[in-house]
């Protein structure tokens, strides 16, 4: 009897447990994504609606205005294609040349080696928002300020991901290269076709971690170019919200153009979920 | 493993080639992390001791110099190049002060609640808080931005609560000036003479501890939200290494659950809390674009950060000298609080081998 007694309050008591424990991660979980959920409904609201009712999840009327005007009375196309383009060419480079110089920071020896990974590793810790005004005089003075080049030219390599590559080419047992090279391989081939594809949970990690630091990328294209052409999506997006058309109005439109920016990487987040946090926990976390 | 020794030490060639190689792998890096990140260093620390005005180049003759008054003026020259920086100084401490000790125990609380075994969907709630984290800044402060509108989602969840919320970003005074005019314990027309009579750095003692603004508090929200999913990564990845024998052995014990964080779990995560807390002091320095995107800096300056500060004086007020200063300023706070960081680390390793 009192046992049983003993086991049904342990049951009660692990009950309660549940609730309170599920109560608490369905409170985080709105907190954390209810916000982008008035981002996606605010899109489509009217802007008398998106004042009036700021919290409700469904626009009433539903209107795809907000659009209409991004791409009428913005230059949201170009800066979205400036996105893509930015955010594509930094990607391959970053994975490439990273992965370059992380496998010859791994494994070939060469005067000076110690002393470059050692410059790598205090770089990383070089906070970008002091080496704004630094970054804008270099540009001027190499005279490529304002162009595609600037936007371009100092993302595509990064310390980070040079670390990140040097650790996992560590990783591969030597034998592997060992066997290529009497089999006549070059350096290179040795390093492209057989090392490399050995290492590809960390090029996938370092691809995504590129993508989407090269897409969010903002105080970089403040100081490296200044025509409406070359702006990308947050710079333009950061124009819109505090420049010409001013505070508190337009939210639709802010939203909708806000939603653009979020999208791409939140499908990237939701398919490689698990790159991310790789990225997160190994990397270290970034400013 | 001999033979292969020995086929090295018989072709010397292969070092020849090795050294070449590296360096031709190593280039591309090297020159760009050189010439956009060395080199723009060198330069912008020689232009924080000249007056250029963004004309012409920085390198000339022309340029007047101006020693080493554009960090001493910061500190010790009345007028509005040192208020303007004693403000985004003041406005920073308040931030980290909130931001690092909210973001490292809710990340730490998120990560316990998501770690317990008997709830189900670990995954799910991971990825939802984990999401903030990774989409751009500006689209998040652009959101938020909405949220804090007078007539906006949070106001509106404060009237549903009976609170009539703040104007967010209009109302330019600290929370504890309004806390004291709101109690009626302060006139703000009039305040303690012992506070507003006496200054430090050219603030009065009153300004100085006026508290955040509303507008710098929506923005610690913000940050606080974005960045504890990161966090709460670092304390999950912490939590798996924590060995299940521990926790049978204090349940063994008759260890209840609080106890059991108290004395066996709290512990044991010791050394992820220093890395929260550490990466968190070296971000906290950092912020920039939030301010950028959501308040100017305004109102009253209030979120104005040295960041934003340095970046206003150069690029808005064509004071590229002023502006390099403060970045160096910064620099120097970052640079020091990561070298703490990494001296800790290092000897914690050192002790644990």
């Amino acid at each position: 009897m009192g046992a049983a007694r003993a086991r049904r309050g342990c049951a009660v008591k692990r009950l309660a447990w549940l609730i309170v424990g599920y109560a608490t991660l369905v409170f985080f979980a709105l907190v954390f994504l209810y916000p982008f959920v008035i981002q996606l409904s605010g899109t489509f609201k009217t802007e008398p609606d998106a004042s009036a009712r700021p919290l409700a999840p469904f626009p009433d009327p539903f209107t795809t205005g907000s659009f209409v005007r991004m791409f009428e009375s913005t230059d949201f196309p170009r800066w979205l294609l400036n996105s893509v383009l930015v955010a594509l060419v930094v990607t391959i480079g970053r994975v490439f040349l990273d992965s370059l110089a992380g496998y010859a920071l791994a494994r070939l020896r060469f005067g000076g080696r110690a002393a470059i990974f050692a410059t790598i590793v205090a770089m990383m810790s070089v906070p970008g928002v002091v080496l704004l005004i630094p970054k804008f005089l270099v540009l001027k003075q190499v005279g490529i300020y304002d162009s595609y080049a600037a936007l371009i030219l100092p993302l595509i390599v990064d310390a980070t991901g040079v670390f990140i590559m040097k650790q996992s080419f560590e990783s591969v047992p030597v034998y592997v290269e060992e066997a290529a090279r009497i089999d006549g391989a070059g350096i290179f081939r040795t390093y492209w076709s057989v090392v490399l594809p050995m290492i590809r949970p960390a090029l996938l990690t370092l691809t995504i971690l590129s993508f989407q630091s090269s897409w969010n990328e903002f105080p970089h294209t403040l100081v490296a170019v200044q025509s409406p052409d070359l702006f990308t999506l947050p710079r333009g997006l950061a124009d819109l919200v505090s420049g010409s058309l001013g505070a508190g109005t337009q939210y639709p439109l802010k939203l909708g153009a806000a939603l653009v920016a979020t999208v791409p990487v939140a499908v990237v987040f939701i398919a490689f979920q698990r790159y991310f946090v790789r990225g997160a926990t190994e990397g270290g976390v970034k400013g | 493993m001999r033979v292969l020794t020995l086929r090295r030490g018989r072709r010397s060639g292969i070092y020849g080639r090795q050294a070449t190689a590296g360096w031709v792998f190593v280039a591309p890096v090297v020159l760009i992390l050189g010439l956009f990140l060395l080199l723009p260093i060198v330069m912008a620390l020689y232009v924080s001791f000249t007056r250029w005005n963004g004309q012409g180049s920085p390198f000339t003759g022309d340029v007047p110099m101006a020693g080493v008054d554009n960090y001493t003026d910061l500190f010790s020259k009345p007028g509005l190049a040192r208020q303007d920086f004693m403000l985004s100084i003041r406005n920073n401490v308040y931030y980290v002060l909130i931001v690092v000790p909210v973001q490292t125990v809710v990340a730490l609380f998120l990560a316990l609640v998501v770690n317990q075994r008997l709830l189900k969907g670990k995954t799910f709630f991971r990825t939802a808080f984990f999401f903030p984290s990774v989409v751009s800044s500006v689209a998040i402060s652009v959101v938020f931005l909405f949220l804090f509108t007078n007539s906006g989602a949070v106001n509106a969840l404060l009237a549903a609560l009976g609170i009539h919320g703040p104007a967010w970003f209009s109302d330019p005074r600290g929370v504890v000036h309004i806390v004291l005019t709101n109690t009626g314990l302060v006139d703000p027309s009039a305040p303690p003479s012992a506070l507003a009579g006496h200054e430090l750095f050219g603030l009065s003692w009153w300004e100085w501890l006026s508290g955040p603004s509303v507008a710098l508090c929506a923005i610690i929200a913000l940050v606080v939200w974005t960045t504890c999913g990161t966090f709460m990564l670092l304390y999950l990845a912490a939590l798996q290494n924590v060995p299940v024998e521990l926790e049978e052995a204090s349940l063994l014990d008759g260890a209840g659950p609080f106890q059991r964080l108290r004395y066996v779990t709290l512990p044991l995560l010791r050394p992820t809390t220093f890395l929260v807390l550490t990466l968190g002091l070296i971000g906290t320095w950092q912020v920039f674009d939030q301010v950028y995107v959501m308040s100017q800096g305004d109102p009253a300056k209030t979120t104005l950060t040295p960041a934003f500060l340095s970046y206003r004086t150069a690029f808005r007020g064509f004071e590229y000298g002023t502006g390099a200063a403060i970045s160096f300023v910064l620099f120097l706070i970052i640079v020091v609080l990561t070298l703490i960081q990494r001296w800790v680390l290092r000897e914690r390793d050192g002790g644990a081998r």
